[in-house]
């Protein structure tokens, strides 16, 4: 007798991609609006972005119900940290935070891809790329989600990212200015649009700086 | 007379009909030093006097932000308030995280009171003895709540809580129905003059005194120390002599909202208010 399996899932997969990429002193961080579910549309303006400290942006694919959940209980551990310190987390504390939530539910895990993206102490741009569960890096670009696969080789070739293997540790941080790396972002979704169907209806790109946080909007083919 | 047979427990009433450990835990808020709250429709002021153990030391935090839109004022058991001031934030965040609104202040003290009360029938437990003030916003508006250690609650347009805390209660007294609709720094004005009257004649300067504010649209913060300086400058608070009438203040007669203090220093149960 085989084994009697789930007649549903706990999880469905809204789709989109999220993209984010450092440089000497902004961050900027990336996502299309679309919400999926199989075939369809559900919204074409959703967010998957969003602030969770001064200097800390997340931005999540996958099953918004768990990426929901899971900005509230890193809203709400953000407001406890701020009451017992008296100060912001920094992006790098929010990311080992992130990490820690994620692995938390290991044996039931949001269906959450998520970049993290923000300004560490010094004022240079940062990037944390994660999966499901928790594992983490420091990278100095990443994407995630459906269209992940179409982007990632196309930045690969952009950035040039030198290797973490190499000693001394290199800066992975992009040299290019501010305006050239929102222009790589679109070149970016425009390209994954055509070809991923879960990717389109609208660009949001956040640009975290010394001088605060900007959204930028563009629009993107609708089919 | 009677006393101290029956003021051993929390759980033991007096043949009158008191509970005895709750009492001395609101005398240990009248030893603390002075804190004070004012309202408009809009705006919450709260104010307190630093006291430090001596000249080396910092002094002790007595006003906590909240949340948002709701922060408490302390006198008495400092340490308790903390303690409180944690449970109080979390029970914040908790309703945040539920209904992604901002708990209203009138819940969050019943809620506060609710806990209190609840350390006034346990034998293994003490009364917290702390008074708190809480200065806040609800749909309706800014309101200010003073919390006792008996479990009680009470919404006041002005009041003043700790040590010398009379004095001030008598200026507010006299202007309180000018609050309603004052603007931000006269309600701060008003908030620094009745902390002086609490000083007996000791100089006002913003080393000795902390200030917050909670208004709507404007969320709660503590004011720094070179703003409160400059408040005490602007209005020419610094070193006033206090006039003959306001020191010899006799005990309010009960009347308004702050019958249940008055009533206590007349010898009667507070908590029978």
């Amino acid at each position: 007798m085989t084994k009697q399996h789930a007649n549903w899932s706990p999880y469905d997969n809204n789709g989109g991609t999220v993209v984010a990429i450092a440089g000497a002193d902004y961050c900027v961080i990336a996502s299309d609006t679309r919400m999926s579910t199989g075939y369809s549309i559900l919204t074409r303006d959703y967010s998957k972005i969003i602030q969770l400290a001064d200097k800390s942006v997340m931005a999540s694919s996958g099953f918004q119900a768990d990426v929901r959940a899971l900005q509230k209980v890193l809203e709400a551990r953000h407001l406890i940290y701020q009451h017992q310190h008296n100060k912001q987390m920094s992006c790098p504390a929010m990311a080992q935070l992130l990490s820690n939530t994620l692995y938390f539910k290991r044996f039931f895990p949001y269906y959450a891809f998520n970049v993290l993206g923000g300004l560490d102490s010094e004022g240079k741009g940062c990037v944390f790329t994660y999966d499901a569960v928790g594992s983490y890096e420091r990278v100095g670009y990443s994407s995630q989600g459906s269209g992940s696969t179409l982007i990632t080789p196309y930045l690969d070739n952009q950035l040039k990212s030198p290797s973490p293997l190499l000693l001394p540790a290199k800066d992975a941080v992009t040299p290019l200015s501010e305006s050239e790396a929102i222009d790589l972002v679109k070149t970016c979704f425009v390209s994954a649009t055509e070809r991923d169907i879960y990717t389109g209806d609208k660009l949001e790109i956040v640009i975290l700086n010394a001088s605060g946080i900007r959204r930028d909007y563009m629009e993107l083919r609708k089919d | 007379m009677f006393r101290n047979q029956y003021d051993t427990d929390v759980t033991t009433w007096s043949p009158a009909g008191r509970l005895f450990q709750v009492e001395y835990a609101m005398e240990a808020v009248k030893q603390g030093s002075a804190a004070i709250g004012l309202r408009s429709k809009t705006r919450v002021v709260l104010a307190c006097v630093n006291k430090s153990t001596s000249e080396l030391s910092s002094h002790q935090k007595k006003i906590f932000k909240v949340d948002d839109h709701i922060g408490v004022a302390i006198a008495g058991l400092t340490a308790d308030g903390r303690v409180l001031s944690r449970y109080l934030r979390n029970e914040c965040i908790n309703y945040s995280y539920t209904y992604e609104s901002p708990l209203p202040i009138g819940r969050l003290v019943v809620q506060l009171a609710d806990k209190a009360q609840v350390c006034t029938q346990r034998s293994w437990k003490r009364p917290y003895g702390v008074g708190l003030l809480v200065g806040g916003l609800d749909e309706s508006g800014a309101h200010l709540y003073y919390n006792c250690p008996s479990g009680n609650y009470f919404e006041y347009e002005a009041f003043a809580i700790g040590s010398r805390s009379q004095a001030a209660k008598t200026y507010l007294e006299r202007k309180f129905e000018t609050f309603k609709d004052s603007s931000r720094d006269n309600l701060i004005k008003d908030a620094l003059f009745a902390l002086r009257e609490t000083l007996q004649g000791e100089k006002l300067t913003s080393s000795v005194c902390t200030i917050a504010v909670v208004g709507v649209g404007e969320a709660f913060q503590i004011l720094n120390q070179e703003t409160v300086q400059g408040l005490i400058n602007e209005f020419e608070i610094v070193g006033e002599e206090l006039p003959p009438a306001d020191e010899a203040a006799p005990p309010e007669q009960g009347s308004g909202a702050e019958s249940g203090p008055s009533a206590a220093e007349q010898g009667a149960a507070p908590m029978d208010i």
